[in-house]
């Protein structure tokens, strides 16, 4: 892996590297597929695991990690980049995968759906695969309020109440003594 | 393929229109529109494949999930480490302790537990129980898909007993929530390497049978040989892992190639075929069914006799998990199951990614095999993917 990483180095502009749980490198988004392209084939680092986001609102990032394996070598490493966090509805862009990885552009269109980030010239990128007319915040981002779309979208069924859980459990545990000092 | 003059056409951008972009026309009467699920024998689960047919020729193929969308990912940014494991279980319904494995091996390796020997052997004991019972449902649904229903009742009834020694275990069937953070739940139970040894014999015997009934049937034979063939240099392009794609004679299996648990300590090696179609990825995950057996019976023989079986652990409740991201993996009875983790210092975790095989192999492989299909053979290709609809939407 070591050799692998400095031929890297040599070719890219690393920006960032761990090793404490595995082999992941930050390199700039511009970077990015000509970095997977040279390992997927001069490294031998030919299978796409997986494609996926991090919504660091913090700090008004996308985090992008693609993780490839060498089935040869047995070896993997983490690609990460980190791009502007679009404020919705305007959409974050990422280049895309799928000329290497015809399996990328599921993830991508994945992406484009839950985090809002698009993968121009990726096939079908648009076309929903799991959320259906969904128009609103994508649902993975982290400001998107779970409890208060539920709370919107579905009435409460007759009958059935909700108790917060501390009180109501407060109100269990010390009834004999009352409220809890 | 797919167009009215049978000839490849060219977008007006001067590019060649392949399959996934080019839209059969519905007004040319030559076509039909026919929608296979959500729910379907030939499908583990809700999906639904939207077929367009000429006359019963699969002309195009859609993957739509959607139908079990929980958002767990979701979810489990807002739980407790510890709490998500109720959630973890239900992601791959027919499988959960791959699912409890590799999050609980995430979370070791981000906050540094050491699992005891002892439980290392213990998960590996039970990853292959859960890949038998799994197995076994499977070769139920392959020999269902082509009017074989007889075979599933014999491999339910001996995946019920697998399921059996889980109940007595663990005290539940399906969702077992065994293995935890530091290591598993509880030791073994008395006898129940008896218990287990009399049921990998019921197994075998189901397997013989099976072989007689489904193997050498003339009819299963004519039509999965050569049906849905994969082609090894779809393995890397389309991202096939496990059985897919070792029974296109391309030996992927993460038990060999990245050893966990307690598998470094087992001989085996992964069963490979070569021929790459439907009547082949049965037979190799028969024969994937009877090395469980014997990994079985080597654990057993090899596995400590007691000791400790977790780890020292903090308080669960108020468990915060350093800065970092890991990946970790296991082989299930469909491929590389992963579970990307990133955590930010706090009581939750950031980001829980899962890499289901299933993701890959149900849509942009399958949405590729069966176009050209008979309409007929999409239940038993689909079956013959071994696709769980709940991990691809998670």
């Amino acid at each position: 892996m070591e050799t692998v990483l400095k031929n890297v180095r040599d070719r890219y502009n690393v920006l960032h590297e761990t090793h404490t749980h595995g082999v992941f490198i930050t390199v700039s988004p511009n970077d990015v597929i000509g970095l997977l392209a040279y390992l997927k084939n001069v490294e031998g680092f030919t299978h796409l695991v997986l494609l996926t986001a991090v919504d660091w609102i913090e700090e008004n990032q996308f985090q992008l990690t693609w993780l490839v394996n060498n089935p040869v070598l047995k070896q993997e490493m983490g690609i990460r980049a980190f791009i502007e966090r679009s404020v919705w509805p305007e959409e974050s862009v990422m280049d895309s995968a799928h000329h290497l990885w015809p399996a990328a552009k599921t993830y991508q269109r994945e992406l484009h759906e839950m985090f809002g980030i698009d993968f121009p010239d990726s096939p079908e990128v648009n076309e929903p695969l799991i959320l259906e007319y969904w128009d609103q915040l994508p649902p993975y981002r982290r400001d998107f309020d779970t409890k208060k779309y539920s709370e919107e979208t579905y009435f409460p069924r007759e009958g059935r109440y909700t108790r917060d859980p501390k009180t109501h459990m407060e109100a269990k545990l010390y009834a004999r003594e009352g409220k809890k000092q | 393929m797919l167009f009215d003059d049978g000839k490849m056409q060219k977008h007006k951008t001067g590019q060649i229109v392949n399959s996934t972009t080019a839209e059969p026309d519905l007004g040319s009467h030559k076509y039909s529109k026919l929608w296979q699920g959500p729910n379907h024998p030939g499908i583990t689960g809700n999906m639904s494949l939207e077929l367009t047919l000429q006359g019963d020729e699969i002309k195009k193929m859609r993957t739509h999930v959607g139908y079990l969308h929980r958002g767990f990912e979701k979810l489990m940014e807002r739980r407790r480490f510890i709490n998500n494991f109720p959630l973890v279980c239900r992601i791959a319904v027919p499988e959960p302790d791959f699912n409890e494995y590799c999050y609980a091996a995430a979370l070791e390796e981000l906050a540094g537990i050491e699992v005891p020997e002892y439980a290392h052997w213990m998960r590996t004991l039970i990853l292959e129980m859960a890949r038998l019972q799994s197995y076994l449902m499977w070769l139920g649904g392959q020999a269902g898909a082509f009017g074989m229903g007889m075979v599933g009742q014999w491999t339910l009834y001996a995946r019920d007993r697998v399921l059996d020694l889980f109940e007595e275990l663990s005290g539940a069937r399906i969702y077992h929530i065994f293995i935890l953070p530091g290591g598993v739940r509880n030791t073994l139970p008395d006898g129940f390497e008896q218990r287990v040894n009399e049921t990998l014999r019921v197994i075998e015997d189901t397997l013989k049978d099976v072989d007689r009934v489904l193997f050498n049937n003339a009819v299963f034979k004519k039509r999965a040989v050569g049906l849905a063939h994969i082609d090894p240099k779809w393995v890397d392009e389309y991202g096939i892992t496990g059985p897919n794609a070792r029974a296109s004679g391309v030996p992927r299996d993460v038990r060999v190639d990245n050893p966990y648990a307690a598998y470094p300590h087992l001989d085996f090696e992964p069963v490979v075929e070569f021929d790459g179609d439907v009547y082949t990825r049965a037979r190799l995950r028969w024969r994937d069914m009877l090395l469980s057996v014997d990994l079985i019976r080597q654990i057993f023989a090899r596995m400590p006799k007691g000791g400790e079986f977790k780890a020292q652990l903090p308080n669960m409740l108020h468990w915060t998990i350093p800065k970092g991201e890991t990946y970790k993996k296991a082989e299930c009875t469909r491929g590389e199951y992963g579970y990307y983790i990133v955590t930010d210092g706090s009581k939750f975790p950031r980001r829980v990614n899962v890499r289901g095989p299933s993701y890959t192999h149900a849509v942009t492989l399958a949405e590729m095999m069966l176009e050209n299909c008979n309409l007929a053979d999409v239940a038993g290709t689909m079956v013959s993917l071994h696709t769980y609809p709940p991990e691809v939407e998670r």
